[in-house]
């Protein structure tokens, strides 16, 4: 089940005791770090674990001698392989670096530098560190890219970042950073802004060139599933101290701290919910919507790319219906068509019975009230220049509600949602992620719609805090019967939401039907491998436990 | 995090205005400017002489009895003189800058908001930036006699596109964000959509890119009153001071140093002004000083 190999003979990479990091130019010496005892062992994987703010990255940066100025290392001891890197010089660690520890990011683009070529950059590391000739270094750097399975390696050996996928380009970050045989490889968030079908190669990738190279890694994530499938050993981590350490298998079975059990039991369940009784009265309907970009040209016909190809469903009152895919898959495009913040190319769109695809601005606006949204970004969801009660009263006032009823409205919503009441009167950057994500909810929810759409509404959260947002989503749901089109890549989340499913690649849909069904036993083979790619998905993580064996049903 | 300010004598006055905390130079520049403002505004009634009296006794005199700053060429009283002429640099200095921000944050919304108007508009401003203001500024004089309302227009149009580019690219940004996407969910219409949600977002660098304006629109004017193709000369500015003492400049450089030296310790306090709008706006520089 379980990675867990027992590393205890295998020489020690890496070694933290004790060390503190502290912010020292706040009031009281804040600290970031508190006494972190990490431990790496030759071909160990390491898993660090913990939401955001827990002080995982700033770990890493630490090892690396890459703190921001403003932290400063109050205590304790950095060995790798035995020598204190606390002590060095900058110009030690920059040998050092690349040559011994090195690194690879969440967001391969911003990582390379976007005017190289790939394969100079990763001779230019040879270059900085070694004395090699140039043939040389050629001939290693395709070595290493062959090793990270780049297909026609002398075509991307001279493409630029942009011609590459994302998957290729954090295979060229895995290729640099390997190719000068580093003992520690420390690798922060490096699949997050992947596609899980990605991420699973990567994974897969990183293990392998591990078990070849006796690379010790680091690997920093906030996924649980994740860590489920790659590491050894986890270290948990909250505001800045280690809650609990142990070889994966038994952190997973049997946590120990109050707090790993809370993380584990956030994480949702793989296994769909049962779905509720079906309604008959459609709320939305979408027929054969398309959206196609370019074609415009006035010599000549521009390239056209199909975005959304025949999409069509039913959602009726107080149902979920979830739409999953990659990125690039479509699933946007077609909530965006569906608010009409952009126009579909043709198709209908049924609200409440009347067609609003083909509305003018003017002719649409009755119907916009019935249809409300929530976003990904909390950040950038609301006027950071506006009060919350000027967010949450612009809709109502638009529609002819008086400023004070609209006003006690909000202040009601306020309790719904589960934020103080004196949270009206403040400003946007005064909330968490999660408290605007529920401020925004409370912002559609003003508006009494018959339809929500929520595009990736959970996906910029912690697992905690997307558990309790779903939570408020179904409870809304419950009481007002809102038909919700829910938006996500994570088919976690869409088990533990949708009644329905859609399942969507390159704009078209490939697989349509009650959660359960689809998947739990998916039909389409692009499902099965969306399922299989699922990090940790064997692993009943709320439960401690392995899942429960579901057989999938055989290829329709 | 907490950055030491700079205190200053100003800070008491600040704390009052409910102004945030500002450097020693902002202080010193927004005390300079204050005194000139002060000084122009009220020069009809402390300037000591009529600017326009010439008395052909007392010519080309350094300091004397009545005359703090000496006479010109004329007899005019030197210091009357470039009180009267601040005057009028500083209207059309606030006048041109006012205009081109309006009309340029009304031209700037609409192109960054509809795409259809934007090539088009975009395209007219790309015409207008090619004309050089000094030879606008001439033409405008031959056809309309030389008075304030040709050299503000001559001073403003070219600076209309600058400021359309800014406005236009703040709102281009500014439109893709989700709040505005969710407005147009909550139904709100587009003229309230670019009033509340958008032009906000401008008004931070419009406010900087005004003190440029402002400062350049002054010294403009003193270069086309130098060519003579400003204001008439019976008016004084400070440039036509400028103009017309440059002859007797080497015999008393007393005409070109005192409204030269108003004029740079103008600008300079206007520039020193936008820079500080500029830091106290900017959203990064805010987190960072707290």
């Amino acid at each position: 089940m379980f990675k867990t190999r027992n590393h205890n003979d295998a020489p020690v990479v890496l070694q933290t005791s004790g060390l503190t990091v502290s912010l020292p130019e706040t009031p009281g010496n804040l600290k970031v770090l508190k006494s972190i005892d990490v431990t790496i062992r030759h071909s160990e994987t390491v898993c660090l674990v913990g939401e955001s703010g827990s002080g995982k990255s700033v770990t890493s940066l630490a090892i690396m001698g890459l703190l921001p100025q403003a932290l400063k290392v109050a205590g304790g001891s950095i060995q790798l392989q035995g020598r204190d890197l606390l002590p060095l010089s900058q110009a030690q660690m920059r040998d050092l670096r690349a040559a011994r520890v090195a690194m690879i990011f969440q967001e391969p683009m911003t990582a390379l530098n976007p005017v190289l070529r790939v394969g100079d950059q990763i001779m230019e590391v040879m270059e900085l560190h070694t004395d090699l000739p140039a043939a040389e270094r050629r001939r290693r750097a395709v070595a290493i890219m062959e090793q990270v399975h780049l297909p026609d390696v002398d075509r991307i050996f001279r493409s630029y970042p942009h011609q590459l996928s994302g998957g290729q380009r954090q295979r060229i970050m895995i290729a640099m950073a390997l190719v000068l045989e580093p003992v520690l490889l420390i690798a922060d968030e490096p699949t997050t802004a992947l596609d899980v079908t990605t991420q699973k190669q990567i994974l897969a990738l990183i293990d392998e060139l591990q078990q070849n190279h006796g690379t010790a890694v680091l690997f920093i994530t906030h996924d649980m599933g994740v860590v489920a499938e790659i590491a050894d050993t986890v270290y948990v981590m909250k505001r800045g101290e280690i809650v609990e350490h142990g070889p994966v298998d038994a952190l997973l079975r049997q946590p120990r701290a109050e707090y790993t059990r809370q993380l584990l039991k956030a994480v949702p369940s793989l296994s769909p919910r049962p779905a509720r009784p079906e309604a008959d009265d459609a709320v939305l309907r979408v027929e054969r919507l398309n959206k196609i970009y370019g074609g415009g040209g006035i010599l000549r016909k521009l390239p056209q790319a199909h975005a959304a190809k025949d999409v069509g469903f039913t959602l009726s009152r107080g149902r979920t219906l979830g739409i999953v895919g990659e990125s690039g898959s479509g699933k946007s495009t077609v909530a965006r068509c569906i608010m009409r913040l952009i126009d579909p190319s043709s198709g209908r769109i049924m609200l409440d019975g009347s067609d609003i695809a083909g509305l003018s601005r003017a002719a649409l606006r009755p119907h916009r009230k019935k249809l409300q949204v929530v976003f990904q970004d909390p950040m950038r969801s609301l006027n950071p220049r506006w009060t919350i009660a000027a967010s949450l009263i612009e809709g109502p006032l638009n529609y002819g509600t008086s400023r004070a009823d609209a006003l006690a409205e909000a202040a009601r919503l306020m309790d719904v949602v589960g934020l103080p009441q004196d949270a009206l009167g403040r400003y946007p950057h005064q909330f968490s992620g999660g408290q605007r994500q529920r401020i925004a909810i409370a912002r559609a929810v003003m508006m009494r719609p018959d339809v929500l759409v929520a595009d990736e509404a959970v996906s910029a959260l912690d697992v905690s805090v997307q558990a309790q947002v779903l939570d408020l989503l179904h409870q809304l749901q419950r009481d007002l019967e809102i038909a919700i089109v829910f938006i996500t890549h994570d088919l976690r989340v869409a088990a533990q939401i949708c009644d329905d499913v859609i399942v969507m690649q390159r704009g078209a849909v490939v697989e349509h039907g009650p959660a359960s069904e689809v998947l739990a036993a998916p039909a389409h083979a692009y499902t099965r491998a969306l399922i299989d790619a699922a990090p940790g998905r064997s692993w009943d993580f709320q439960n401690f436990r392995e899942m429960p064996k579901v057989p999938h049903a055989e290829p329709a | 995090m907490a950055i030491p300010q700079p205190t200053s004598a100003m800070q008491p006055v600040l704390r009052w205005l409910r102004l945030p905390r500002l450097g020693v130079g902002t202080g010193i520049a927004a005390a300079i400017l204050a005194v000139i403002v002060l000084l122009t505004l009220l020069s009809p009634w402390i300037a000591p002489h009529d600017p326009l009296t010439m008395n052909p006794l007392a010519r080309l005199k350094g300091p004397i009895e009545g005359h703090p700053l000496g006479t010109d060429n004329f007899g005019r009283d030197i210091l009357s003189r470039v009180l009267i002429g601040g005057r009028l640099s500083l209207i059309i200095g606030i006048a041109t800058a006012a205009i081109a921000v309006l009309i340029g944050l009304v031209i700037g919304v609409v192109a960054g908001f509809f795409r259809t108007a934007d090539a088009i508009i975009m395209r007219m401003m790309d015409a207008l930036m090619a004309i050089p203001s000094i030879l606008l500024a001439i033409a405008l004089v031959a056809l309309n006699g030389p008075s304030v309302g040709s050299v503000i227009a001559a001073i403003t149009i070219p600076e209309i596109p600058r400021v359309v580019r800014l406005v236009r690219a703040v709102v281009l940004a500014a439109r893709e964000e989700p709040y505005v996407e969710a407005a147009i969910a909550l139904g709100t219409s587009m003229p309230k959509i670019l009033v509340r949600h958008l032009v906000p977002n401008t008004l931070a660098p419009l406010i900087v890119q005004g003190t440029y304006i402002l400062a350049s629109a002054i010294l403009t004017e003193a270069i086309l009153s130098f060519l003579g193709a400003g204001v008439s000369t019976e008016t004084p500015t400070w440039g036509n001071i400028m103009a017309e003492g440059r002859l007797f400049f080497r015999i008393k450089p007393e005409l070109i140093l005192y409204p030269g030296l108003a004029l740079s310790l103008c600008i300079l306090s206007i520039n020193l002004l936008g820079d500080a709008a500029r830091d106290m706006l900017d959203p990064r520089l805010k987190k960072r000083a707290g």
